[in-house]
């Protein structure tokens, strides 16, 4: 057949590849799937995510464990239907020993679903930040070394507060991400005093925002905006023609170097808006420096990387050099259905660029949020200053199991 | 391509399909002398099996036993639920002239009502009836929408069917994704799993591979007697001129509300196939790409015969799979656009007509020599 002439071929070539390297390998190569989205509305986030990934084992020279380590990708669109066929492909044609990815939420609850029927293989994250993969259902073998949606926003309604913006609209997208995005934020600015009298949900790469922007009270101080990528950039052009003056709080993913570098006559308006993120590029702890310097040597703007690695790069190399570091822990012993290497990666303190991550009982990782600031620069340019840092965030947001909600449209309500 | 193009092809196609057809319905008789009318028939049927049915036949039926489970699964069982849901298309655009992108809407429906009146990982909307309840409402609420879909378009012809059709997909697109008290929004339905049925687990890939291959045997089957039927007939004479078969007292536009109908039925069984496949169903899964796709599959198989939207289907998803084997990352996209590129361009009717060409080939050379 087509599919196994396919097959062999890319695997002798692999293998030459792992052969013709380094020396003889004692033992046969380790082989870890990758899959990001190639393809799709994410597909520049998953290649710098793939460079990530890639960056955390040219680290370590292509081994871990004393073993030779062979990276198998596979790329989906942000479907997770397609994401699941990649891993299945991966895992049952290819069979992989580890597994790193999906890139997107809703990917990450089906992989991480798909995971169970597979449990001698070891499943770790990619970039996926839905609440639900870990706190709903978790699957034994599926572990997260990053913290998600709502972890990234912990110590954002404070900042808030702390600005002077008691009242606020929630202006996002329709789906997971923004759920739990809008949670986090939430869960910390309405019991701290905040009001949130209105909700706008908006649908994914959508055109049109005047009929939300119709809808912004004249009594809120500040507009929370939970968009990503074109998205972001429609909504502030059209409140801007509609004259809108309203100072703004970001999500994770809305305040990117994409929108500071918007050229619209609100441009100066940017300053002084406030955001969550695991990533802030003007963090400058000498871990970051050297992540940021390794990133641009290996991937400089020429050869298509970007100036500063973006959450996604962070995100999966975390997750990739978990799943090295966790190597070297067991020797490269994956006997017994990798249940000591599980055993090590649960109990493993990982160092990342971004500070230690730990990980619950669901194999969620406690780690570190960033509140940042855009501030302009002596050119004039904007970029994002880090406001407070905040860390061991772990994904119950501090609160009792009983309390926590999962976010949703409705969940949490403090008109 | 124009309306004008879109009928000429068809017509083309209907023409070499009259002359390719080997038993015509009244002269399939074999004259056995002393035989019963039903021995006849018996023996007839006989007479059309060849050597290359009973091979796809062993091959089809003896895969999974030395295939991986993974080519069990996701090439073998991935290709069947995915050609049944083309082959309705085909069943449209081959015999009745009719292409409908909203094809995969309706599949989408019969698998959106699968999890709604079955169990899904969305308790408060799922009302977790039986499966066999909740597959039988599917594929009703199907048909009903694959008839309306009919009977909305079937007043247009060519390139304005196509449009009426990809609005009406593109409509149910937007509708999965924006609500949010029946279809559950952007997130659709996660954990909609094939049942377990005296103790076969159909979310294991050998018996949801014969479950697939029982449903796409029955359609393929299906398709070819009712092509023979007086309806099938009937529908290919309306394709090849609707004003005569009009004039000779055929209900030209009930004839074609029923192809619809009929093609529903195939969608929503395949669309329950795909659904279970994948365990989930979400927007995406009606999205326009899969509109597209599947007009993708039944071109690469071919329109003129019930097998090739299966033979499309086997190639497209080998090509997903596999060509990010062949080739680097994100260049991927490219091989399986050239494919495509290659076969429409060397051979108007898909892989089928390349097979048929080679034949054909075969069979001048052999009668030269003689």
């Amino acid at each position: 057949m087509n599919g196994r002439k396919a097959l062999v071929g890319a695997l002798s070539i692999a293998v030459a590849g792992a052969l013709s390297g380094a020396a003889f390998a004692q033992q046969p190569p380790i082989k870890i799937g990758l899959l990001a989205t190639l393809e799709g509305p994410f597909a520049a986030g998953g290649a710098d995510g793939m460079r990530g990934a890639e960056l955390a084992l040219k680290q370590k020279n292509g081994m871990a464990g004393g073993r030779q380590i062979v990276i198998i990708k596979a790329s989906s669109d942000a479907k997770p239907d397609v994401a699941v066929n990649a891993t299945r492909k991966l895992v049952e044609q290819d069979k992989v020993d580890i597994m790193v990815g999906p890139l997107s939420g809703g990917e990450g609850i089906a992989v991480k679903e798909y995971s169970k029927t597979q449990p001698t293989i070891t499943f770790i994250n990619g970039s996926s930040g839905a609440q639900a993969t870990t706190l709903v259902d978790p699957s034994p073998n599926f572990f997260r070394f990053n913290t998600e949606g709502a972890q990234w926003m912990v110590g954002l309604g404070k900042a808030t507060l702390a600005k002077g913006y008691k009242r606020a609209m929630v202006i996002a997208e329709d789906y997971a991400f923004p759920y739990s995005q809008v949670q986090g934020f939430m869960s910390e600015y309405c019991r701290l005093g905040g009001k949130v009298p209105v909700k706008a949900w908006v649908p994914l790469g959508g055109k049109d925002y005047s009929s939300v922007i119709a809808r912004i009270p004249k009594d809120v101080d500040a507009l929370v905006v939970v968009l990503g990528g074109a998205d972001a950039v429609n909504f502030l052009n059209q409140y801007e023609a509609a004259g809108g003056d309203k100072p703004l709080v970001g999500g994770s993913i809305t305040v990117s170097q994409d929108i500071l570098n918007y050229k619209g006559k609100r441009r100066d308006s940017l300053v002084g808006t406030i955001a969550g993120a695991p990533i802030a590029d003007a963090y400058d702890a000498p871990e970051f420096k050297a992540f940021v310097a390794d990133y641009q040597k290996n991937y400089p703007v020429s050869a298509g990387g970007y100036p500063s690695p973006s959450l996604f790069a962070l995100v999966y190399y975390i997750n990739m050099k978990a799943a090295l570091d966790g190597l070297d822990a067991v020797n490269g012993d994956l006997s017994g259905g990798q249940a000591k290497y599980r055993e090590a990666l649960a109990k493993m303190t990982l160092k990342t660029p971004v500070g230690d991550v730990k990980l619950d009982g669901n194999r969620q990782a406690i780690g570190t949020t960033f509140i940042t600031e855009v501030v302009k620069d002596a050119q004039g340019n904007l970029f994002n200053k880090v406001l407070s840092k905040v860390d061991g965030v772990d994904q119950l947001l501090g609160m009792k199991k009983e309390d926590f909600k999962i976010g949703s449209r409705d969940e949490p309500s403090c008109p | 391509m124009s309306a004008a193009q879109w009928r000429h092809a068809m017509n083309a196609g209907a023409g070499r399909l009259a002359m390719g057809r080997r038993v015509p319905a009244p002269a399939a008789t074999v004259r056995v002398p002393g035989a019963t009318p039903a021995e006849r028939r018996y023996l007839s049927l006989l007479a059309h099996i060849k050597a290359r049915h009973v091979v796809v036949l062993l091959f089809v039926l003896t895969y999974p036993m030395f295939a991986t489970p993974f080519l069990t699964y996701q090439i073998g069982a991935q290709s069947l639920a995915l050609g049944l849901i083309v082959l309705s298309l085909t069943f449209l655009g081959g015999s009745g002239g009719m292409i409908s992108l909203a094809q995969m809407s309706v599949a989408g429906v019969a698998g959106y009502m699968l999890a709604i009146f079955g169990s899904s990982g969305e308790p408060a909307i799922s009302f977790g009836w039986p499966w066999w309840v909740a597959a039988t409402i599917a594929v009703v609420i199907a048909i009903a929408a694959g008839t309306a879909v009919g009977w909305l378009s079937v007043r247009t012809e060519g390139i304005y069917t196509i449009m009426i059709t990809l609005a009406v997909g593109v409509a149910f697109y937007h509708l999965c994704l924006q609500n949010y008290s029946i279809f559950n929004g952007f997130q659709g339905f996660q954990r909609v799993y094939a049942p377990t049925i005296l103790g076969i687990n159909f979310r294991d890939p050998m018996p949801f591979y014969y479950l697939a291959l029982g449903c796409a045997l029955g359609g393929y089957f299906l398709v070819k007697y009712v092509l023979r039927s007086p309806f099938g007939i009937a529908l290919e004479g309306i394709r090849n001129n609707a004003r005569r078969m009009n004039a000779l007292g055929f209900a030209v536009t009930a004839h074609r509300v029923a192809a619809y109908a009929f093609a529903a039925l195939l969608a929503a069984i395949g669309g329950l196939l795909f659904t279970w496949y994948n365990g989930l169903i979400t927007p995406n899964s009606v999205g326009t790409s899969w509109l597209i796709n599947v007009l993708i599959i039944a071109i690469l198989g071919g329109l003129r015969h019930p097998i090739g939207p299966f033979i499309g289907a086997i190639v497209f998803v080998l090509l997903q799979n596999f060509a990010i084997d062949l080739i680097d990352r994100e260049r991927f996209n490219l091989v399986i656009g050239g494919v495509f590129l290659a076969i429409v361009l060397f051979s108007p009717d898909g892989l089928i007509g390349i097979w048929a060409t080679v034949k054909s080939k075969l069979i001048t050379q052999r009668g030269g020599k003689s």
